[in-house]
């Protein structure tokens, strides 16, 4: 029996959060204590107060937030295309989004009205998911996905790169490597609240799909024929997905690979139910995110490495392993 | 059960089922028979309201979730993505029933394994199993969502006698019960045998509609199939050979 | 065919000439820093002409002077076709550029990037010696030491401490241009304390830890940008709410040039009126 494993795979993976999550409190520049940091998190209004609570606690909720998105993102995905090489950053979508959020800041647009930033993304990738679905629909095949989010991805990065390098600003070009690597450096509470309802908004929007997931296994006819309401089905998750990448993507850049990783490495542990995986996955990604976002400050404290740059370095390995397999079991 | 009236389907200007009417009862075990091409899963697909056809199909016209409830559906296509256990891929029949107590589905899905001899399989996972294994644990799935009808698209392709023979007499029994089972098959002798009742598709009409000995007549044979057989009563139902075809009539 | 042509002979012409002993005529400029220290020296009609960014009034402290030059890219092909009989280039122009104008029998005059007060000093001569304008920098050079002297006038003992806040987070320390502006004016540097004597990218929480008497911030640029979005952290808005900042006006901290004195008498300013506080 799998049955009693879940439940213990679930509690073990909140807790490794939970953990992260007060590590990445812990870890800064500045060596303080760690009694003293958390202290400072309550009470005080000095300079400690106002780093832990500007600056660590936004960086530490956004590494949760955007780790568990990614994460959930790539379960679903790879659920509903019954493809485990689906991932939003592998076909375009936060490229995408990132191009909505390059727009939105651009224009000036963002600076007027906060919500546009996340908007913006949002669109941006709820059309790159359309976009796959009408290329590379579940028949469509790993091929066919893995070419159509090569051509997104190629198109929305040079349309941010073109952007960019319009832009009056000189600094605006500097900006590539942020969105083409993602980084959690220097956020603030602002950027929590503009991009968190979406992210809870795309969590509450898939939630609900796990069931036609787990229906899916078997195909689109007999999900359908098993009460799964696939056109409903679709809206929501395009909706979803959108909502949580484009919030992810909007604060923290297009940070790849951890929704291609996590669901691999979590699908034997839930017995590979769709179903099982989208919360296991989604705390897995948090997990995930939190720890590389502990290690790009640890590692090369002055240098301000780059999120992305260390889950790709893990990510990318796993991806040509991946395809190896893929090609062994002639997928 | 179901009911189907002038159900027809068009595929690039091509008429791929042209005019089906159909009615099933209760008790029945319908084998719907034609050569490659006839519009057997086409029918059976269209009479689920998986394909937008024109006419009447009294499940298409259902709500999905009250249709998921009404007939379950096995089809041709062998699909299972992940490596899931056979025991969980059997549970995903009660999907159908998001509100059924717990303890309703544990039973409905021992029952499945049980009468698909799954129960050394159970802990296995479902893509390291044979062709045939993989047939009998979907069967098994179509069953745990225990409906009063069973729309299955070749069944028993890939199995081997035994487990044919098995399959066949469930689908018999659960008519028996009470069910109706409407199976397409390409096995004319284990049709003839297990069938109560024979439907033989012919360019997207029904050629043929009867009891076994009606329908397998020389002449249906050669008009739809293109062969001649060997049909005669013998123990426990038909006996059924096909013999040789026919110059240019085979497809 | 006839610009091809042209150009072998005009190759051919640079070859043959003899270097000029005499003062250069046709110069140009193709890097804001020697753009303005050229205009500073040169005589009437000496610079055929000076980069694009001379004439980018939030780059160049000369922008009115430059505007009366024709602009140019530093492309070789423009340069060429400008027929300049000296070229002058920063240390950060393009190598290939420069490597392609010496084929072509232009000479090429590299200048240092300073980053102190003897670059700044040395600079200027060798300015002056290149243009034939020695005697022009050598009054430049006294008036420059005369007010560098008034300004650098800060009494020894404790020093209040100046952070630099700059578009992407960075800052730069006493091995830099805008360190020694910083130092002269009499603050001690915090990106020094922080370990970046050559300036990079300060992690905000460092900043606000280290507690700076003065935040002097970059400057912002039109049009948005992310990387400037960090000038608006609320954290950092809470750290210079009640202490004084002051906002770098670029064209007098980006070049080595007697401009950097306006930079220093405003933060000379700031630490005068720091220290004027009960």
């Amino acid at each position: 029996m799998t049955a009693p494993r879940y439940p213990l795979l679930i509690a073990a993976l909140s807790l490794l959060v939970a953990a992260l999550f007060l590590a990445s409190l812990l870890t800064g520049p500045a060596g303080i204590g760690p009694g003293e940091s958390l202290a400072a998190l309550f009470r005080g209004d000095d300079l400690l107060a106002l780093v832990m609570r500007e600056l660590r606690l936004p960086r530490a909720i956004l590494g949760f937030l955007v780790g568990a998105a990614l994460g959930m993102a790539g379960a679903v995905l790879q659920g509903f295309l019954r493809n485990p090489l689906a991932e939003p950053g592998l076909i375009g979508t936060s490229a995408s989004a990132a191009l909505g959020a390059v727009l939105a800041i651009q224009t000036g647009l963002s600076a007027t009205f906060p919500l546009a930033l996340p908007l913006a993304a949002l669109a941006g990738a709820a059309l790159s998911v359309l976009l796959v679905l009408m290329l590379a629909g579940p028949r469509g095949g790993a091929l066919a996905l893995i070419l159509a989010g090569i051509a997104i991805s190629a198109l929305a990065g040079a349309a941010t790169s073109l952007v960019l390098n319009l832009s009056p600003n000189p600094f605006a070009i500097n900006e590539i490597v942020f969105w083409m690597m993602g980084s959690l450096a220097d956020r603030s509470m602002l950027h929590v609240w503009i991009a968190a309802p979406f992210m809870l908004l795309g969590f509450a929007l898939l939630w609900p799909t796990r069931r036609a997931l787990e229906a899916l296994t078997l195909g689109e006819d007999a999900a359908a024929s098993s009460g799964v309401h696939l056109g409903r089905l679709r809206l929501m998750l395009v909706a979803g997905i959108a909502a949580l990448i484009g919030g992810a993507t909007a604060v923290a850049g297009t940070v790849g690979f951890v929704g291609l990783v996590v669901p691999h490495v979590l699908r034997r542990a839930v017995g590979a139910s769709p179903a099982r995986l989208v919360p296991a996955a989604a705390l897995g990604g948090a997990a995930v995110v939190l720890a590389a976002d502990i290690a790009v400050r640890r590692i090369a404290p002055g240098h301000d490495l780059k999120l992305g740059v260390l889950t790709a370095l893990v990510g990318a390995p796993f991806f040509l392993h991946l395809i190896l397999r893929t090609r062994r079991e002639g997928l | 059960m179901l009911e189907l009236r002038a159900l027809s389907f068009h595929r690039a200007g091509q008429p791929v089922l042209d005019g089906i009417d159909l009615r099933l009862g209760p008790g029945e075990f319908v084998g719907l028979l034609g050569p490659n091409g006839a519009g057997k899963t086409t029918l059976l697909r269209a009479a689920l309201g998986l394909l937008p056809a024109r006419g009447h199909s009294s499940l298409a016209a259902l709500p999905v979730r009250e249709r998921a409830r009404a007939a379950a559906y096995m089809p041709q296509g062998r699909e299972i993505a992940w490596p899931m256990p056979v025991e969980a891929l059997v549970a995903l029949g009660r999907i159908a029933h998001p509100h059924s107590a717990s303890a309703a589905d544990r039973a409905a899905i021992e029952r499945a394994i049980a009468a698909l001899h799954l129960d050394p399989l159970r802990h296995r996972r479902a893509t390291e199993l044979s062709g045939g294994e993989q047939a009998r644990t979907l069967i098994a799935r179509a069953l745990a969502q225990e409906t009063p009808l069973l729309i299955a698209d070749e069944p028993i392709a890939g199995l081997d006698p035994a487990a044919q023979i098995d399959v066949m007499r469930l689908f018999r029994r659960l008519a028996g019960q009470g069910h109706a089972v409407l199976a397409s098959l390409h096995d004319l002798g284990l049709a003839a045998r297990h069938c109560t009742r024979l439907v033989m598709l012919h360019q997207g009409r029904i050629a043929a509609d009867g009891p076994p000995e009606a329908v397998l007549t020389a002449q249906n044979l050669a008009r739809v199939f293109g062969i001649t057989a060997h049909v005669a009563p013998g123990p426990g139902g038909i006996l059924f050979q096909p013999l040789d075809t026919i110059g240019g009539g085979a497809p | 065919m006839v610009g091809r042509l042209c150009l072998a002979a005009c190759l051919l012409a640079g070859l043959i000439l003899p270097a000029a002993a005499e003062p250069p005529r046709r110069v140009l400029s193709v890097n804001l820093c020697t753009d303005q220290l050229a205009m500073l020296l040169a005589a009437p009609g000496q610079i055929v002409s000076v980069s694009y960014l001379a004439q980018d009034p939030t780059a160049s402290a000369m922008a009115d002077q430059a505007a009366r030059l024709p602009a140019n890219r530093g492309r070789a092909e423009e340069i060429f076709l400008m027929r300049p009989d000296l070229v002058l280039a920063g240390a950060w122009s393009s190598p290939e550029t420069i490597r392609l104008l010496q084929r072509l029998g232009i000479p090429v005059e590299v200048f240092p990037v300073e980053t102190d007060i003897a670059g700044i000093r040395a600079n200027i001569r060798r300015m002056g010696n290149v243009l034939g304008r020695q005697a022009r920098a050598k009054a430049l050079l006294a008036r420059f030491d005369a007010d560098l002297a008034r300004l650098a006038d800060a009494p020894p003992g404790p020093r209040p401490r100046a952070a630099l806040y700059m578009v992407n987070g960075y800052s730069s320390g006493r091995d830099s241009l805008a360190g020694q502006i910083v130092a002269l004016a009499g603050f001690d540097n915090v990106a020094d304390d922080l370990g970046l004597p050559a300036g990079g990218v300060v992690p905000l929480e460092a900043l606000l830890l280290s507690g700076p008497d003065l935040l002097v911030e970059g400057r912002r640029y039109p049009g948005s940008s992310r990387a400037q979005e960090v000038l608006d952290h609320p954290a950092l808005k809470a750290l210079s709410r009640g202490r004084p900042a002051e906002v770098m006006s670029d064209p007098d901290w980006v070049c080595g040039t007697p401009h950097i004195l306006r930079a220093i008498a405003q933060l000379r300013d700031a630490r005068l009126a720091l220290q004027a506080r009960p």
